[in-house]
């Protein structure tokens, strides 16, 4: 390994693979970042070209901030995702937690119940996630997608992270029962920082589709104060005609906060790796 | 008085039954070791000892109180464990005191007693280090210390030295061997090294497959070992063991012989040719092959041997064991 590591052919060859897929899953972002400052003619006409002195306009984003809140939509994303996120990780890492570390009757068989989720897709059940929250009033609310985007996420959290939970040390554990720690200090102060690794995955897993959900906003909450981004960026495309500089620019600017928390969840996840030292 | 009585102990997970009807009485001040091979629950019992499990059936008395329904914390015990287990989020002076805090024990015992810990395990340099900046020697003595500063009624040792190097193993073990004399707490120390077992006891458990096989001084289980499992297990190299008929035909029972009882003599019953040896400069090892068993014989001092020799053997005098067919000691 370490000799396929420092020979420079090999270094080159696998540092070109790298590059050369950065720079294919960066090219589409690439793409919208440009043209989201060109005049709409320059777009079509050009659609690679870098904005230049006669292309550049900012025609789209004034468009954005203009019409609708967009704002608003922005801060409702913002609270979903992150409410969503918070909600998982919390709750899968305690039904994680009791999985792997409790012996109790049905033990197993709750641990296959709650994977079951894994493989049964949540819009299927679409309709009558409606009723639910049409019944309990929570229609139109961020509420009721915290809630959905909650449940879609926990199974897989709660499989990763049991399986990570198994890992962390009986014995340290035990020694902080020993040293008179309650479960929920040993819970939160020394099993959570060691799987944090996998509670960044889990996040990152999750953060995507959520933020991207057109799904679930549109049905569930679709009213101008509950409009997510992806959702109030729908106003730009029509059946006939697109503005395609507002909705590029709106593109644009829902990149940026899921790069944010990305960056955030990314470095948890190298401090998690080099940081453990149970041993 | 007695420091922990365990009585007709038992303990399953779910159908395997792990710890098997354990009566062990430790006094005050006693240095116990627990021995057996790997799997056999020593683990297991020092865990039910701890409160970490809860026994299946029998009772755990600490200190002349029934303890089945205290929890560990509450127990006045500290445990140290093999992977040595400290709070990776916590320097060595926290790793300390936490359990103290727990306590609710004042801030100038706290530090007293942590000041008291860091000096008699030469941690002082170190205090304000954390867990993965230390050698594993150091993180070692953290963990002690982090049951001394507790002043524990009982101390449970779980293969505290396995993961350190032969030389630190000795100077640990010595360490222990140390803070037990100025202690004098009783501590239970569970191991399946026999050199360590018999250089620290006072009394050794040795148990087998979740029962207690013998319990007895260090000498006591050497010189007088209960049955053929014991006679094996303890005694390093470990005991040869021959069917008696190559002496004696037609007897069944199984002969037990240490190899530094074995003496060269040409006039010696016994006819063995060496496959092997070992030249240790004090002693000389010689693993021998005798009518087909493997036997080794420790000579003292250095011989020159040459593997293939053949060599005439006797035993010394009312120096050999007798073990029925199964295993039960007969002389
Ligand atoms: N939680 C558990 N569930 C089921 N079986 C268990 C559990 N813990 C231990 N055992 C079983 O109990 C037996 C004793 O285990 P224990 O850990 O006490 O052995 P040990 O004597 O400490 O061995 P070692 O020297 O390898 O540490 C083993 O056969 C093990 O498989
Ligand atoms: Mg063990």
């Amino acid at each position: 390994m370490s000799s396929a590591r420092s020979n420079p052919i090999n270094t080159a060859a696998m540092h070109g693979a790298l590059i050369i897929y950065t720079l294919i899953a960066l090219f589409p972002v690439f793409v919208i970042l440009i043209n989201s400052f060109k005049t709409r003619k320059k777009i079509f006409r050009e659609p690679l070209a870098l904005p230049d002195a006669d292309s550049f306009s900012l025609v789209g984003y004034q468009t954005v901030m203009k019409q609708g809140d967009f704002f608003l939509y922005f801060q409702n994303s913002f609270i979903v995702t992150v409410g969503s996120l918070t909600l998982i990780l919390l709750f899968g890492a305690m039904a994680a937690f009791a999985l792997s570390e409790y012996r109790f009757r049905g033990n197993m068989l709750m641990g296959l119940y709650l994977a079951l989720g894994i493989m049964i897709p949540i819009r299927i059940g679409t309709v009558a996630i409606l009723e639910m929250m049409v019944s309990t009033g929570l229609v139109n609310t961020l509420w009721a997608l915290i809630l959905v985007y909650t449940a879609q996420g926990l199974p897989l959290a709660v499989f990763i992270l049991s399986e990570f939970m198994r890992q962390v040390s009986d014995d340290l554990k035990n020694a902080g029962r020993i040293d008179g720690l309650s479960e929920f200090t040993i819970f939160f102060k020394l099993v959570l920082p060691l799987v944090r690794p996998a509670l960044a995955t889990v996040a990152v897993f999750n953060m995507i589709p959520i933020w991207n959900d057109l799904w679930f906003p549109l049905i569930l909450a679709p009213a101008e104060e509950t409009k997510t981004l992806t959702l109030g960026s729908q106003v730009f495309i029509g059946q006939f005609v697109t503005d395609w500089n507002a909705v590029l620019s709106a593109l644009s600017m829902a990149i940026l906060p899921v790069l944010i928390l990305y960056v955030i969840f990314s470095r948890q996840l190298i401090r998690g790796i080099t940081s453990g030292a149970v041993k | 008085m007695t420091a922990l009585t365990l009585t007709n102990v038992n303990k399953s997970f779910g159908n395997v039954h792990v710890l098997k009807d354990i009566n062990i009485e430790v006094n005050e001040g006693e240095f116990v070791v627990f021995v057996g091979p790997s799997g056999c629950g020593k683990s297991t019992l020092l865990r039910t000892i701890a409160g970490l499990e809860d026994v299946t059936s029998g009772e755990v008395c600490i200190a002349g109180n029934v303890v089945n329904q205290t929890p560990p914390s509450k127990r006045g015990i500290a445990m140290v464990f093999q992977s040595y287990a400290l709070y990776p989020h916590l320097n060595v002076r926290g790793n300390m005191s936490l359990a103290l805090k727990q306590a609710k024990e004042s801030k100038e015992t706290i530090e007293e007693r942590v000041a008291e810990a860091s000096r008699m395990l030469s941690l002082g340099d170190y205090l304000d280090r954390f867990p993965s900046e230390l050698s594993g020697g150091q993180r070692q003595r953290v963990a002690i210390g982090r049951a001394i500063v507790r002043h524990p009624k009982l101390f449970l040792f779980d293969e505290p030295l396995s993961n350190l190097d032969a030389a630190l193993r000795m100077n640990t073990r010595l360490e222990i061997a140390n803070l037990h004399e100025q202690l004098g707490a009783t501590m239970v120390y569970v191991t399946h090294d026999q050199t360590e077992a018999m250089t620290l006891a006072d009394k050794i458990v040795v148990l087998r497959d979740g029962r207690v096989e013998q319990i007895g001084s260090p000498m006591e289980l050497y010189n007088n070992p209960a049955n053929q499992f014991v006679a094996g297990f303890l005694g390093s190299p470990a005991m040869n063991f021959l069917p008696a008929a190559l002496l004696e035909d037609g007897n069944p029972n199984t002969l037990g012989v240490r190899p530094e009882d074995l003496m060269l003599d040409d006039a010696g019953p016994l006819q063995i040719t060496s496959k092997h040896v070992e030249h240790l400069g004090g002693d000389t090892n010689v693993i021998a092959d005798c009518n087909g068993h493997q036997i080794t014989v420790r000579l003292f001092g250095q011989h020159a041997i040459r593997s293939g020799q053949s060599l005439q053997l006797r035993i010394a005098e009312g120096k050999s064991y007798l073990f029925d067919p199964d295993g039960a000691r007969l002389s």
